[in-house]
């Protein structure tokens, strides 16, 4: 009955929707603030009802209710029970709800946002964001429905595809819907300015956040959906450059790109129309990427069903939002008033230059990843673009956008300065170069890239440290003095400084990856496999039973420099209740920010055993440089003119040296 | 600078890297594009010795034999088969009657010499590229006993 009901709630969320997307379009057309606001109270409902028929889903998980054929197909009573509860979103139906679900709690915040949205934009904001909620569910209505019955109801479900029976899919895909579902609030925004067609630094302001969100989930789903293929597959790769790893790229090198494009627009009135492009493009892409990974044109284990009329549909969907908010650029886009051109050599100047790098590395990833799809559509030959292609194109345009990245950071608005530039950056730049050549002496003979990334990591974060600190120190004296400059300074610049450092923070750990080795050797108990100072030990191999598997466990002794250092265990799980399929759950040990890691091959006839052994030197620096640019994100958020979305003041009197005006007299960001 | 100087200056760098992008991609799709042939299309289209591709197809019955570290079997579309070798540690879900997207050199005597087996990530996932191929040989069967929509 529960399930009936929750069936109901979705159908009553889709008729709220359209009460969203109209009504309030309607009240603004008519001045009629009242009608205007009828968005609100409608987007929370969307939001209350279809959590209530996630958790009835949850719950129908939790109980395994087999008579529930989403249950039954993707559940087993043996499974654990966190297992079971995650499972909700590891199969095609259970996901879009989630991702329903993700855009109306974006609607309702920002109904119930205490900033003083402008009403017109935020019923227009509502409206769009709603439009899009509508689609989705009308997707899951008719042909993704989690809620179809069984009857009579099997006695045992299917159970879940084992890879996905992990903490990882309780973290990687809500953190990576977050992110994607995000952009559609800014997005929506963006939309509602061109129905509008007012755009001004107000509206950055309010974008902003909503901007940064996405971007701070996005950025922990793709890391986090990293570090789980890292450790799940056994293979030992971290980025596969795999078209659905690129599919959420795409947005994140877009979103990058807007949360900096913004700040142009916020404090120099500048780049609109580019920027109201790039938020458009941004979700285009995250719907793109859906597209790409729900209707089985690409098949991957994010694909959980391939169903040719779900594709069809997402495929209008996709075509219907981003052919439609396009032709409304082209439309309207026109008529926004267009901001100042400014000098090239200046923080807003280094921004352009950022947002041209990041899109032109985002257009290469959507080349690698769609041309394979079309030359099959048009010729019918079959290619495959892997990393060597990436490699060849992607690095070459982050490279430098990462080297100029601290420069960027340090110059002044409007007129910049580079010679001055370069001599404030000339101890970071020391430090960078005198990291290079010390790391290149002491591994003398070992690849030349991970010394020349390593000092490039070290250039990055010492320079957004020590521009942090110049912007506390300057010029003034005196603990008192320093003191109150480092409260004074917005928590934005904060923010940007961690986040920048986190970036270099993941260069390295990137960059060390060449240091990394992999060594294959078929192991009896008793043998040692040795690479530089690590060797590890195969002690035993035995068989273990678990709730819904059975296992074949080598258990390992590390030693490193020949002292013992604890032991590893790696498995061979075979899952009973899913048609025995075999899954390598790698043994990893981790040193500091170094691992060791250990898969399991086949098991010969005779009883030994093939061995994989990494050595991952620095490897977590990948996935903490991530957690770090989530972090200075988060302090970018709490900003405090974020939290009343109100124009700038005009300038106090007391303000710090120039005298050329400007909605905001901070150097910060 | 004058207006228009800065507007040379902000396009002239936009068209730069742009043109270095494009630059880059034509010159990446040359060298590091692999193509996918099935068996049959290794023979009828006698691709040369020394050519880097993907070979995909079916892991023949009773063709697999395992030499230390050393594996070498057959793959097969069920029309024309190609030896295979590889040296590593296959994936979980390698199997016999299975299928299998092999990446490596062809070799002068018409031997595959793989370099990566493709690792799956499902019992009942099959290769798109292996399914097409199969479909055109006339052998296609849905995969598996249990559909999952």
């Amino acid at each position: 009955m529960l399930v009936e009901i929750a069936h109901f709630a979705l159908a009553m969320a889709l008729g709220l929707s359209l009460v969203q997307m109209v009504i309030p379009v309607w009240g603004v057309r008519r001045n009629d603030i009242a009608l205007a606001r009828v968005g609100e109270p409608a987007a929370i409902s969307v939001f209350v009802l279809l959590l209530f028929a996630f958790g009835v889903l949850m719950y129908a998980y939790a109980v395994s209710d087999f008579s529930v054929q989403n249950v039954a197909e993707n559940s087993h009573s043996a499974k654990p029970m966190i297992y079971k509860l995650t499972g909700t979103w590891g199969n095609h139906e259970g996901s879009m709800l989630l991702w329903v679900l993700i855009m109306a709690l974006f609607g309702a915040l920002v109904a119930l946002a205490r900033t003083s949205l402008p009403d017109r934009l935020r019923a227009g904001t509502l409206a769009a964001q709603a439009s899009v909620t509508v689609a989705f569910l009308l997707f899951i209505l008719f042909t993704s429905n989690p809620f179809n019955r069984l009857d009579p109801a099997p006695p045992e479900g299917n159970d879940l595809n084992p890879l996905l029976q992990d903490l990882g899919l309780a973290i990687h895909p809500p953190l990576l819907y977050v992110g994607y579902v995000g952009f559609s609030i800014t997005y929506a925004f963006a939309i509602a300015a061109l129905i509008d067609g007012r755009i001004d630094a107000v509206w950055a302001r309010a974008v902003r956040p909503w901007t940064l969100v996405a971007w701070i989930f996005l950025t922990l789903g793709i890391s986090m959906g990293s570090y789980w293929a890292y450790y799940e597959l056994g293979w030992g790769g971290w980025w596969f450059w795999d078209p659905v790893e690129n599919a959420s790229l795409m947005p994140w090198l877009a979103g990058t790109a807007l949360i900096h494009s913004t700040i142009v627009m916020e404090k120099r009135d500048s780049l609109k129309v580019w920027t109201i492009l790039l938020a458009i493009l941004t979700f285009s892409l995250s719907l793109l990427g859906t597209f790409l990974v729900r209707s089985g044109v690409l098949t991957s284990v994010h694909t959980f069903a391939t169903d040719p009329s779900r594709g069809l549909f997402i495929l209008i969907i996709l075509m219907l939002f981003i052919g439609g908010s396009l032709a409304l650029f082209a439309w309207r886009a026109p008529m926004l008033r267009q901001g100042g051109l400014f000098a090239p050599v200046s923080r807003e100047g280094a921004l352009v230059i950022n947002n041209l790098f990041l899109a032109a590395a985002c257009a290469t990833v959507f080349i690698g990843t769609l041309y394979p799809l079309a030359l099959e559509g048009l010729t019918g030959a079959k290619i495959s673009v892997g990393p060597p292609f990436f490699n060849a194109t992607f690095l070459p345009l982050l490279i430098p956008l990462l080297l100029l990245l601290p420069f960027g950071q340090s110059m002044a608005w409007k007129r910049g300065d580079l010679l001055g530039t370069a001599q404030r950056l000339a101890v970071a730049i020391g430090i960078g170069i005198l990291a290079t050549i010390g790391i290149f002496a002491t591994t003398y003979g070992g690849p030349v890239a991970a010394p020349l990334g390593i000092g490039l990591g070290v250039f990055l974060i010492s320079s957004a440290l020590w521009d942090l600190g110049e912007r506390i120190i300057g010029r003034a004296s005196g603990a008192r003095a320093i003191w109150s400059r480092a409260v004074g300074l917005p928590r934005s610049a904060y923010g940007s400084a961690l986040a920048h450092a986190g970036v270099g923070v993941t260069v390295i750990g990137i960059a060390a990856t060449a240091w990394a080795t992999e060594d294959i050797a078929v192991m009896k108990p008793g043998d040692r496999m040795t690479n530089g100072r690590t060797a590890i030990v195969l002690q035993q191999v035995f068989p273990r039973t678990g709730p819904n598997f059975r296992e074949l466990v080598g258990r390992f002794r590390i030693e490193i420099d020949g002292k013992e250092r604890g032991d590893i265990e790696s498995t061979k799980r075979t899952f009973i209740t899913r048609n025995n399929m075999q899954t390598t759950e790698a043994g990893i040990r981790t040193f500091g920010v170094s691992q060791v890691y250990v898969s399991l091959g086949e098991i010969q006839p005779d009883g030994s055993v093939g061995v994989r052994m990494y050595t991952k030197p620095l490897m977590l620096l990948i996935w903490i440089g991530s957690l770090i640019m989530g972090l200075g994100g988060a302090l970018s958020i709490t900003d405090r003119r974020f939290r009343v979305a109100t124009p700038a003041k005009a300038r106090s009197p007391k303000g710090p040296q120039g005298s050329t005006g400007g909605p905001s007299p901070q150097p910060a960001e | 600078m004058t207006r228009k100087q800065r507007r040379l200056a902000i396009i002239g760098s936009c068209g730069l890297v742009l043109a270095v992008a494009a630059g880059l991609v034509l010159f990446a799709m040359r060298d590091s594009i692999v193509f996918f042939h099935g068996p049959t299309d290794v023979v009828e289209k006698s691709i040369q010795a020394g050519t880097r591709f993907r070979l995909g197809g079916l892991v023949k019955e009773g063709s697999v034999v395992r030499q230390g570290q050393t594996v070498t079997f057959e793959v097969t579309d069920m029309n024309r088969n190609i030896p295979v070798t590889y040296t590593g540690i296959l994936p979980d879900l390698f199997r016999e009657g299975q299928g299998v997207v092999t990446e490596g050199v062809l070799q002068a005597g018409g031997l595959f010499k793989a370099d990566s087996v493709l690792a799956r990530h499902d019992e009942n996932y099959m290769p798109r590229e292996v399914a097409d191929s199969l479909k055109k040989q006339g052998h296609w069967q849905p995969p598996g006993s249990k559909p999952q929509s």
